[in-house]
């Protein structure tokens, strides 16, 4: 009853989507006012329908109903509570579900808090919104609807694959999706624009905290899924520049870039026409790394249904939005009159920078993700391209833009005095010499490379540490003074010097990962001891847990250091029975200098019995990958949480000031 | 110039979409790889025989002076799909005298041993690959993995399956019928 | 496909992957050998190195990188060994041929050309931008004090 009851919601909610598609877009064609309002019912209603959809398809797997044929695929009733719930998104058609969930949001959010936002922008917008809901709830109905029903229903399910069972990976698809997803109305307010045929610098602000807030979340999605792939996949890595990560860091790198561009546009009244495009290309983006993602294109671990005849529809789907949207911009983007003058040298100047370089380094790992099949395609050839052409092609863009990431928030608008900055700038360059020495000294043998990106590094967080300082006077006024600064100083400007300040901190967590690794691996009984970074390591053998759904062989090491104990590690290898599969369980210590991670598995070779293969890694700094990325979500919150953005603030009643005339 | 420029991002966009419509093709396998060893001489190996079966052994001197195309197939009692294809194999050796090695990949020589008794061999020759490393030579990457090797020793097919369905049974036909044309 | 499914499941179960007993009693070698797996990949897996694989045949490959390296082969006639047995499909940094000259120098060429875009546009926006009579000191330091204040409340 229940799934039929979300069937229908679905199938409602589509129909609501197409008048939604019409209406408000006509009414805004013809100022008709009563049409254009019927957009924020309609995406009201969407989203009602869409949750309860939503709703059905939980309570099928909370409940385990395996009438259900998506329940029978993914979810087992020996599954913990947590997973079962997380179930519902995890497989292709629950995530389209939750695809659309988020589409509506966005809708309805908008419809509900953007009160500041004119009429027919916000009519032409919520249209365009329904388009892509209508291209994305027809894809389920009619290829992958997640409410299949199956009679008679088997008296259990398939696990859900054990890798998977994991709170970090269970809340990795929800916030992934809301980046992804929530750029979407970012794309439909620049579609929009162009059918008006106009972007006004006011524009640029009201699109505002919507990129912000899809930004943040894929940040934060990005950052929980590396995270995840670290402690849980064994190898100590945490980003491979698989075609599945690169399809996600894409559109972060473009909505970065657009982030960015979006202020020009707002207080200069500049880089419109950038600003649009980057706006149509990052959810162009997420919509290509759906379809690369669920069409079985490119092989990858994290690939989804591989199934070519879904790919086709989705193709469709991308050919309708992407070729639409561009070849409006096409079009349309010679209507957009230019901006503010500006030197050279200048904070549009460097924004301009930043723009190309991202721009630049998305183009790159797009070419790079997309050649083997353009090869394939025109030769034949079947080639890999991997993390040394990424990082090769990568890198050098990158480290350009930190260092101009540095100085960016020194220049002023229109024209800066770079003679001026740099000299202001002198000690931060000092300092990162310094840094630069001291690295070198500590690691001799430190690739070159990694020595040059902690310095900028450093570069980068003393820099952006000065221009706050310098923001509130600290310390050429007295500190009561700086304090008050400090609450005066808008809370974007804060957002920013964290975010920046935050994504140094990460690039010490990435250089000291990757460049400073070590690692033993041996045959280990209860006894053995190992040495590792100074760390002495004693295993003292294995004992059997019963999970909920798994058998666990639970390791015990002894980490000592200078014959006093630092930890016990308890890493663990887990047996499935339903999935037949077996997960390890790595056991991490985790501290700022680096983490200790260990983990057991049973050894290949059969001739070695009683032993166990333990493999210890020690990873310097990796924790500030986390750190740093948590600093970035922060920081894009903070912003978010600025005044001037809230679009639903009440204005100030305006007290006119009535003077009254005194009567002569 | 100017003016053709904001057609840039459209014209890419139309070369990955002609892209990904041409890698949808269902025919197309993303995971497999061509074989580097067609058009080339045979690999350098030399493999014992499975101890026990009195089944002689196979090296590459054994595939380079055949008038006939020789189907050299990798298999192992481990592989599930092997069975399937062992009667294809049986029969075509039967009824169509069909030139036919196997190489016995990753097997204990015992079970290999039993499964070919249980069976039945319809090998002319098997070397013995305990090591995988003879499979390495062959540039295969699992079993079963069907070779069709010319007159002259050159390698000229290489099939990645089971061949117990009628289109991969129909394929290999199809080859050996090549092959044979090719007869110097 | 029943064989690939079952060759996946076994790469789908997760550790890293080098065994104890591939391991050379050569440090340096070692290192190489690590090097060379993490660069070369797994015929059977879906995108990943021998290195982290779980498969039996990347196994016998890291077995054999080894091999070759005790050998004496270098790190380049160690690569070509496993390219002439299974082609370029297995290395992780492609190879500069002519099939791969569009993907290396695409990012260079790319870069130009972003380079010359740029220049274009600052110099299309910096148009009419009169040079303007310096300031004396005083008028500069004025100056300078009263965009400060400004910009800390425009500025973001």
């Amino acid at each position: 009853m229940v799934p039929e009851l979300g069937q229908f919601a679905l199938t409602l909610a589509l129909l609501t989507a197409v008048v939604q598609g019409v209406l408000p877009i006509c009414g805004a064609a013809r100022n008709n006012a009563l049409w254009m309002r019927s957009a924020t019912s309609t995406a009201i209603l969407q989203l009602v329908l869409i949750a309860i959809a939503f709703g059905a398809l939980m309570r099928s797997f909370v409940v385990s109903d395996f009438t259900v044929v998506n329940v029978v695929e993914n979810s087992n009733s020996m599954k913990p509570m947590l997973f079962k719930v997380a179930g519902t998104w995890g497989s292709h058609e629950g995530s389209l579900l939750l695809w659309t969930l988020i589409l509506a949001l966005f809708g309805a959010a908008v419809a509900v808090l953007g009160r500041n936002i004119p009429t027919g922008l916000k009519a032409r917008t919520l249209s365009v919104q329904a388009w892509v809901s209508i291209g994305f709830l027809s894809f389920m109905l009619f290829t992958s609807n997640p409410f299949d029903r199956v009679f008679p229903a088997p008296l259990d399910g398939n696990d859900l694959n054990p890798l998977l069972q994991d709170v970090g990976l269970a809340m990795h698809p929800p916030l992934l999706y809301i980046g992804y997803v929530g750029f979407s109305i970012v794309f439909s307010f620049a579609v929009a624009a162009l059918i008006e045929g106009r972007v006004d610098p006011a524009w640029a602000r009201w699109v505002r905290p919507w990129t912000l807030a899809a930004w943040v979340a894929l940040t934060g999605g990005i950052a929980l899924g590396s995270w995840w792939a670290y402690y849980e996949l064994g190898w100590g890595g945490w980003w491979f520049w698989d075609p599945v990560e690169n399809v996600s860091f894409m559109p972060w790198l473009l909505g970065t870039a657009l982030l960015h561009s979006a202020i020009v546009t707002e207080k200069r009244g500049a880089f419109k026409s950038w600003t649009i495009l980057l706006a149509i290309l990052t959810f162009s983006l997420s919509l290509l790394g759906t379809f690369i993602v669920r069409s079985g294109l490119l092989t990858s671990v994290h690939a989804f249904a591989v199934d070519p005849e879904r790919g086709i529809y989705i193709l469709g789907l991308l050919v309708v939005s992407i070729g639409g949207s561009l070849t409006l911009y096409a079009a349309r983007v010679h209507k957009l009159e230019p901006g503010g003058l500006f030197a050279p040298v200048s904070r549009e100047g460097g924004l301009l920078m930043n723009n190309l370089l991202l721009t630049l380094a998305t183009a790159t790992v797009l070419f790079g993700t997309l050649y083997p099949l353009f090869l394939e395609g025109l030769t034949g050839d079947k080639i890999s391209v991997g993390p040394p052409f990424f990082n090769a092609s990568f890198i050098p863009i990158m480290l350009p833009l930190v260092l101009i990431m540095g100085i960016g928030p020194f220049l002023s608008w229109k024209r800066a005095d770079l003679a001026g900055v740099i000299s202001r700038l002198k000690w931060v360059i000092l300092i990162a010499w310094i840094a630069a020495l001291v690295v070198w000294y500590i690691q001799t043998k430190g690739p070159a490379l990694a020595v040059l990106s902690m310095a900028i590094a450093v570069w980068l967080l003393v820099a952006t540490l000065r221009e706050w300082s310098s923001r509130i006077r600290l310390g050429q006024v007295a500190l009561t003074d700086s304090l008050d600064r400090l609450r005066r100083v808008p809370r974007a400007a804060h957002g920013m010097t964290l975010a920046h300040a935050g994504l140094a901190v990460c690039m010490f967590g990435f250089v000291g990962s990757s460049a400073w690794k070590s690692e033993e691996v041996l045959f280990v009984q209860a006894g053995t001891q190992v040495q590792i970074a100074g760390f002495d390591v004693t295993f003292e053998g294995v004992k059997q847990i019963q999970g909920p759904n798994y058998i666990a062989s639970v390791g015990t090491l002894n980490v000592m250091r200078n014959g006093r104990l630092v930890t016990v590690l308890y890493p663990e290898r887990r047996s499935y029975p339903v999935a037949q599969s077996q997960t390890t369980e790595a056991a991490i210590r985790s501290t700022p200098a680096g983490d200790l991670y260990a983990s057991i598995t049973e050894p290949v070779n059969q001739d070695v019995k009683g032993k166990w293969t333990l493999r210890i890694l020690y990873e310097p700094l990796v924790g500030f990958v986390w750190f740093g990325s948590l600093m970035l979500v922060l920081g894009g919150l903070l912003s978010l949480s600025d005044r001037r953005l809230r679009v639903g603030a009440p204005k100030r009643k305006a007290r006119s000031q009535i003077i009254p005339v005194a009567a002569e | 110039m100017k003016k053709f420029l904001p057609l840039l991002p459209l014209c890419a966009a139309i070369g990955i979409g002609i892209a990904g419509w041409w890698g949808l093709n269902p025919d197309r396998d993303p995971g497999a790889i061509p074989s580097v060893l067609i058009n080339k001489p045979v690999p350098e190996f030399e493999l014992a025989s499975i101890t026990g079966t009195g089944i002689p052994d196979l090296k590459t001197q054994d595939l380079l002076e055949n008038q006939e195309p020789i189907l050299v197939n990798f298999f192992a009692s481990w592989c599930l799909p092997c069975r399937a294809e062992h009667a294809v194999l049986a029969r075509m050796v039967r009824e169509e005298d069909l030139n036919l090695v196997g190489i016995n990949y990753k097997d204990k020589p015992a079970t290999a041993a039993k499964w070919l008794a249980e069976l039945g061999n319809p090998y002319r020759r098997i070397g013995s690959d305990q090591t995988g490393r003879a499979g390495i030579e062959w540039g295969i990457s699992g079993v079963p993995e069907t070779f069709i090797v010319g007159p002259g020793g050159k390698v000229i097919f290489r099939y990645v399956g089971p061949i117990s369905s009628d289109e991969a049974i129909g394929k290999i036909r199809e080859a050996l019928a090549a092959a044979r044309m090719d007869k110097p | 496909m029943i064989r690939i499914l079952l060759v996946l499941m076994l790469c789908a179960t997760t550790a890293n992957a080098v065994e104890p007993d591939e391991i050379l009693s050569d440090p340096t070698l070692e290192a190489r050998a690590r090097a060379i797996s993490a660069d070369l990949r797994c015929v059977v897996c879906q995108n990943e190195p021998i290195d982290t694989s779980n498969a039996g045949v990347a196994r016998d490959l890291r077995l054999l990188v080894r091999e070759r390296l005790v050998e004496g082969d270098t790190d380049k006639q160690v690569f070509e060994y496993v390219v002439a047995r299974y082609g370029d499909y297995v290395l992780f940094k492609p190879p500069w041929k002519s099939t791969t000259y569009a993907l290396w120098l695409t990012p260079i060429l790319l870069a130009i050309l972003g380079m010359f875009s740029v220049s274009l546009i600052l110099k299309h926006s910096s148009k009419g931008f009169a040079t303007t009579k310096s300031l004396s000191p005083e008028e500069e330091a004025q100056l300078s004090e009263i965009t400060k204040t400004k910009e800390d409340r425009d500025t973001e």
